[in-house]
């Protein structure tokens, strides 16, 4: 990079719609939904003591945790389905493309990223607008423990429930040996989001502070900030994965 | 024991035969109906069956067992189901009960498979070890295994008494070195009903029987094959100490102020959530009362696994892999911890590494300001 103090020197960034209105507002809502539903659960399995004098009909406190984890999974379960759909309508960056490994490019550019950004190997940035191949594999991942959180979750809710659609999943405990398992693992399940959790919002803090591009931000307004040259490049498809300092 | 006469006596018969009145009679089948979930008509239909069936030939095996299913039943509450379903529903074998031994036994019981092809109950109490060939339960010098066949292959429907049968209870804990095995993974092709519990409700066992008995039906099963009328709710859905976890009162240990005021034992272990049986409706002897009422957390008896499913006495998930003694919190908090502590290593390295980086985009920051 440029040393000099002139400011004809700085690179201009370009602004890019990345995040559309519908993925800003599934990322929040999943966020809230995953916070609720990590403390509600957590205390689900680890109830606090309470000493109280009142009769047990004037409180109501450990169905409310259930209620608000029951009503937070159904924000959370229907949001993921939204999500999916998503990945097949909305723009590129949103696209399921960026999740799955399809090629050979998808594994080289996830190496480079670890080389990059985890393991810290080059002092360059990796440029790309959307997810990196690494984050949106781990993403790719967090989607199945989505799905198996949502099936042992309806799958335990199913014994609850009168409702047709939580019924849909009463072959779940049957299937891996009963509600004992069930709840193992699903409450295992729980520590990958939080691990996951305190992951993602440090890299995310880790771009914003070292790439300058506004990747905090991006889930706010939509907005990404590129250099002219690397949107350039970008476009042309010329080394589009990695700018060179 | 004698060989089954060719005309047998109906079970009303055999119970006026045996002392009881009509009236005796009349309120068992109501009580059976009211535990099959039937409706009013049913105890006529129950009454009716008893009055024109002759009594069922039934072989009870006993295998890899602790017997509690058998006395779990011979205490089922009206008196009459010992009777009718004991002496005149003919258990024309069963180690436990029956007067004959030895060759004498064993011939009664080929008697009944040879004169019942195709018509006969088939009961199994215990699991089946399938290890070394077997070796580990072997009665009158065959393996369980060899028993179970030969006796299923005339079976005309196959009862799992309890959970040794069912799911293999405590015996196939692991590491399971007898290799015990439930029924249902031997027998293919057969009628199987599985009655989990340890022991299950006598009156829940007299349910069944008297199904099979009167409608020549089995009961309806669920998904796992278990009777519906007993195994549809869990324990925790009809427990009288709902309201206390709803409010969020639990014991904290046994000899606590909670303890006392009947709080919900959830935190003492109680897996009521998770087990699916008739305990807090039926309750046991005779209704009298049943684990929770007694102070006591289910355990879950008549879960799959329900020993190598964490401690008894806590509510604890646990990590596969790291037995069932390490909390799935404990690790959890752990890997947490280390995730923080390679974040803040990565960090620091981040700024040792790309040190020109970022002050380039401080400086560009810092000089734009400067010129504005
Ligand atoms: C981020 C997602 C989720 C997390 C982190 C989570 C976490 C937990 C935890 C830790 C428990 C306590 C388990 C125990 O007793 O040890 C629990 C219980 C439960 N969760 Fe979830 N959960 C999630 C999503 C869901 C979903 C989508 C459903 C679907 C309805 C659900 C339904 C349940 C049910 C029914 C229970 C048992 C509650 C009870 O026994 O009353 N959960 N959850
Ligand atoms: S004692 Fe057990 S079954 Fe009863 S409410 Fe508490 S957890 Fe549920």
């Amino acid at each position: 990079m440029t040393t000099t103090t002139s400011s004809a020197d700085y690179k201009k960034l370009r602004r890019v719609f990345v995040w559309e209105l519908p993925v800003r507002v599934y990322h929040w809502l999943n966020a809230l939904a995953i916070v609720v539903l990590c403390a509600t659960g957590y205390l689900i399995g680890n109830p606090p003591a309470l000493m109280s004098q009142s009769e047990a009909s004037f409180r109501y406190l450990f169905g409310t945790i259930r209620f608000l984890h029951f009503a937070a999974a159904y924000i959370f379960f229907f949001n993921f389905l939204f999500r999916l759909y998503w990945g097949f309508v909305g723009n590129k960056y949103a696209s399921w493309k960026n999740f799955i490994p399809t090629n050979k490019e998808f594994f080289q550019e996830m190496w480079e990223v670890l080389k990059i950004d985890i393991l810290l190997k080059k002092e360059r940035e990796h440029m790309s607008v959307g997810h990196n191949a690494l984050a949106g594999f781990i993403y790719f991942l967090t989607f199945i423990a989505f799905l198996v959180q949502c099936v042992t979750g309806f799958g335990l809710y199913a014994a609850m429930s009168t409702w047709w659609f939580a019924e849909l999943f009463v072959w779940v405990a049957d299937w891996v040996g009963g509600d004992f398992t069930l709840r193992n693992i699903h409450h295992v399940a729980m520590w990958f989001f939080i691990v996951f959790a305190i992951i993602h919002v440090y890299l995310v803090f880790y771009h914003d502070y070292v790439e300058g591009r506004g990747e905090i931000s991006s889930m706010g307004g939509g907005w990404k900030f590129i250099e002219e040259e690397a949107f350039e490049k970008q476009r042309e498809g010329v080394d589009a994965y990695t700018n060179t300092d | 024991m004698a060989p089954v006469s060719t005309k047998r006596p109906t079970y009303y018969e055999e119970l006026r035969g045996k002392g009881y009145t009509r009236r005796d009679f009349m309120k068992f089948c109501t009580m059976m109906a009211a535990y099959l979930g039937l409706e009013a008509s049913g105890t006529a239909q129950i009454a009716k069956m008893l009055m024109k069936t002759p009594r069922v030939p039934v072989i009870w095996l006993h295998f890899q067992e602790c017997t509690c299913c058998s006395e779990s039943f011979i205490r089922s509450s009206h008196p009459i189901v010992a009777d009718i379903i004991l002496d005149k529903l003919s258990l024309d074998y069963t180690e436990t009960l029956m007067a004959a031994s030895g060759h004498q036994a064993e011939e009664a019981m080929h008697q009944t498979m040879k004169d019942h092809y195709g018509e006969y109950i088939l009961c199994v109490e215990g699991s089946v070890p399938t290890a070394e060939g077997g070796v580990y339960c072997c009665i009158g010098g065959k393996t369980a295994e060899q028993i179970l066949q030969e006796t299923a292959a005339g079976a005309k429907a196959i009862i799992c008494w309890g959970s040794c049968a069912s799911n293999g209870c405590v015996q196939a804990a692991k590491p399971n070195p007898t290799s015990a095995t439930p029924i249902h993974k031997l027998v293919k092709g057969k009628p199987i009903i599985k009655v989990p519990g340890c022991p299950p409700i006598g009156e829940v066992m007299a349910g069944v029987l008297v199904h099979i008995i009167t409608f020549g039906t089995l009961p309806e099963l669920d998904r796992v094959g278990r009777p519906k009328a007993f195994y549809s709710k869990r324990v925790h859905d009809s427990c009288y100490r709902r309201p206390f976890y709803d409010a969020g009162l639990f014991v904290e240990s046994f000899d606590d102020e909670n303890a006392k005021k009947g709080y919900c034992l959830y935190k003492v272990g109680c897996k009521g959530p998770m087990t699916y049986n008739a305990c807090g409706i039926m309750r046991w002897n005779s209704g009298v009362s049943y684990p929770i009422q007694s102070g006591h957390g289910c355990f879950g008896c008549s879960e799959e696994n329900f020993w190598d499913n964490g401690p008894i006495y806590r509510q604890q998930a646990s990590f596969p892999g790291f037995g069932i003694e390490s909390s799935a919190d404990k690790i959890g908090m752990a890997a947490a911890g280390a995730t923080a502590a390679g974040i803040i290593g990565h960090a620091i390295a981040t700024n040792i590494q790309k040190k020109k980086l970022i002050a380039n985009v401080i400086r560009e920051g810092k000089e734009s300001e400067k010129e504005l």
